[in-house]
């Protein structure tokens, strides 16, 4: 998966779990916390569909990453690269 | 063999049961009853719509609402704002023989209501809202202080405490005569801070919502399915035996059947304690009318009302307690247009009852009580509100057996044991509590309660659910 890839699957996470939100005029280097106010359940979900998705593992100690659409997408290029994207 | 078998499909269980199977876990929820919901329930009698539980969805916010246990629940099991159709409550009153308070989904119409009855309490007024703002994820330690204590520190007025805790032990306290500070806290923010709402089909829209998705997911639903007991093997539990016999396999065990209730269920605990059982629980009465509420002048959504200056909230020595009760009429909430799809008017008038006396009654005995006392209660509700007996022409009632019947909770207590389980553990590894039992109350905390529990099973110990989430 390139990072674009990343990107969208991402992308279709979050509007998976907040169907009522616009997703269009996300950007990318600013924490989803302030955009979205998503809260730490929000992020465990975020993990949960990767693993469920990808069998991507997310430690807990690594969950710092995902805090903006930006970091996400480098914490995980180079543990998805591998995958193909669903 | 599954990965969880959940006892009980009522909120906390269904909810639960999504996310497990969301997370591609292989789950089986059994209930004992022939109908899915436990205490939020819903029938139909005399080609009528009926609700059981649920008055109002408490903890209303906003679609586009961020924030807040609704907000949260709808994301944790992906709906959409509009899937639960909530309309919101007209307003609400706390009423007691000399004052009364409006309130309704914004917190400045009872601010100024207490204002306006308590000039000397603005500020302390103010004072609570901020500790409440304030208040978040409780230990087990603090959430179980004394909310009277705590509220006498705050205000002086003793009338305005007993009138500010009458709808929050009403919608949710287990506990008698005093309340967790954590569960008012909880409480005082579900009600007077978001509010209340319904969905004009009441709650059997939310519950085929929850269903269909649960079902959608791959879940299996066991209806008239008891559960004899829980069978241990070495500090594990290893699955369930079924009133059939019946016998199922699974890694965890989820149960909603009340914490006492559940330790009774496993087959390696040989004495549970009757005595940590809830006490309190209710008679409801029931009335279609052949007009709307409003148009004999009753417009509020939910009257909580108390004949006196001092709130009583204990099991009564009779059969029913009539000082004390809740007067809700499902019409008055903002359904717009659609209001016309309920051609008749419904009042529900709740009191507090005692479950052993209703228990001890024989068949004959127990039919006409029940006439008796819905008499009564209605003659105590007219007190609070325009007189609508005239018009009534149907009625139903249910009493604390019922309750019992549908919930399998000890005494028919609606909101459970009076201590709380806060993170759903118990002495087993793989049996966890979900439900009114681990302190979440309401339909938005049924859900959560289900669903932090689910959480906690997909994610491991490290994520503890919190009661104040």
């Amino acid at each position: 998966m390139t990072r674009d890839d990343i990107r969208e699957t991402i992308i279709d996470i979050l509007s998976d779990i907040t169907p009522d939100e616009d997703l269009s005029g996300l950007d990318d280097n600013v924490a989803f916390r302030e955009q979205l106010e998503l809260d730490s359940m929000d992020f465990l979900d975020i993990v949960m569909e990767l693993r469920k998705r990808y069998r991507v593992q997310v430690p807990e100690e690594d969950y710092g990453e995902l805090a903006s659409m930006a970091s996400t997408v480098t914490y995980l290029e180079p543990r998805m690269q591998d995958l193909e994207k669903v | 063999m599954y990965d969880t078998v959940i006892i009980g499909a009522g909120m906390s269980g269904l909810a639960a049961g999504i996310r497990l199977a969301h997370y591609d876990q292989r789950v089986c929820i059994l209930e004992r009853h022939y109908t899915i919901g436990g205490l939020n329930s819903f029938y139909r009698l005399g080609g009528r719509n009926y609700d059981v539980g649920l008055h109002a969805v408490t903890n209303f916010t906003a679609k586009g609402s961020r924030k807040g246990p609704l907000a949260r629940i709808l994301k944790q099991l992906r709906f959409r704002w509009e899937e639960f159709a909530l309309c919101e409550q007209m307003g609400s009153a706390i009423a007691f023989p000399d004052v009364r308070l409006a309130f309704n989904n914004d917190i400045r119409l009872l601010e100024s209501e207490v204002a306006n009855s308590f000039p000397g309490e603005k500020d302390n007024f103010q004072q609570l809202l901020s500790r409440i703002a304030d208040y978040d994820d409780l230990d087990q330690e603090t959430y179980e202080l004394s909310a009277r204590s705590i509220l006498t520190e705050i205000i002086e007025d003793p009338l305005l405490i007993e009138m500010l805790l009458c709808p929050t032990m009403w919608y949710g306290n287990a506990r008698e005569d005093d309340m967790d500070w954590g569960q008012f806290c909880i409480m005082f923010r579900s009600i007077y801070m978001e509010g209340f709402a319904r969905p004009l089909a009441g709650v059997r829209l939310i519950l085929k919502n929850l269903i269909r998705r649960f079902r959608s997911l791959g879940g299996e639903l066991k209806l008239r399915s008891g559960v004899d007991h829980i069978r241990v093997e070495e500090g594990h539990a290893v699955g369930v035996v079924l009133d059939s016999g019946e016998e199922l396999e699974s890694k965890h065990v989820l149960s909603s059947a009340g914490w006492v209730e559940t330790m009774r269920l496993c087959d390696d605990v040989t004495e549970a304690e009757p005595a940590t059982a809830g006490k309190l629980s209710f008679i409801e009465s029931i009335c279609a009318l052949d007009c709307q509420p409003k148009d004999l002048g009753h417009d509020e959504t939910i009257v909580f009302f108390n004949d006196s200056e001092q709130f009583p909230w204990h099991q009564p020595h009779e059969l029913c307690d009539m000082r004390t009760g809740v007067i809700c009429s499902p019409n008055n909430f903002a359904y717009g247009q659609a209001l016309e799809e309920l051609p008749e008017g419904t009042i529900r008038i709740t009191m507090p009852a005692n479950f052993d006396r209703w228990t001890d009654l024989s068949d004959d005995e127990y039919e006409l009580e029940k006439l008796r006392w819905f008499n009564r209660s209605l003659e105590s509700a007219v007190r609070f509100s325009p007189d609508f007996r005239s018009h009534v022409v149907a009625t139903d009632m249910f009493t604390p057996k019922t309750i019992r019947r549908f919930t399998w909770h000890d005494n028919g207590a609606v909101y459970g044991a009076p201590k709380k389980k806060l993170d759903g553990t118990t002495h087993l590894d793989n049996l966890f509590l979900c439900g009114t039992d681990q302190g979440f109350v309401g339909i938005i905390g049924a859900m959560m309660s289900g669903i932090s529990i689910a959480n906690r099973l997909l994610m491991g110990p490290a994520n503890e659910p919190s009661v104040a989430s």
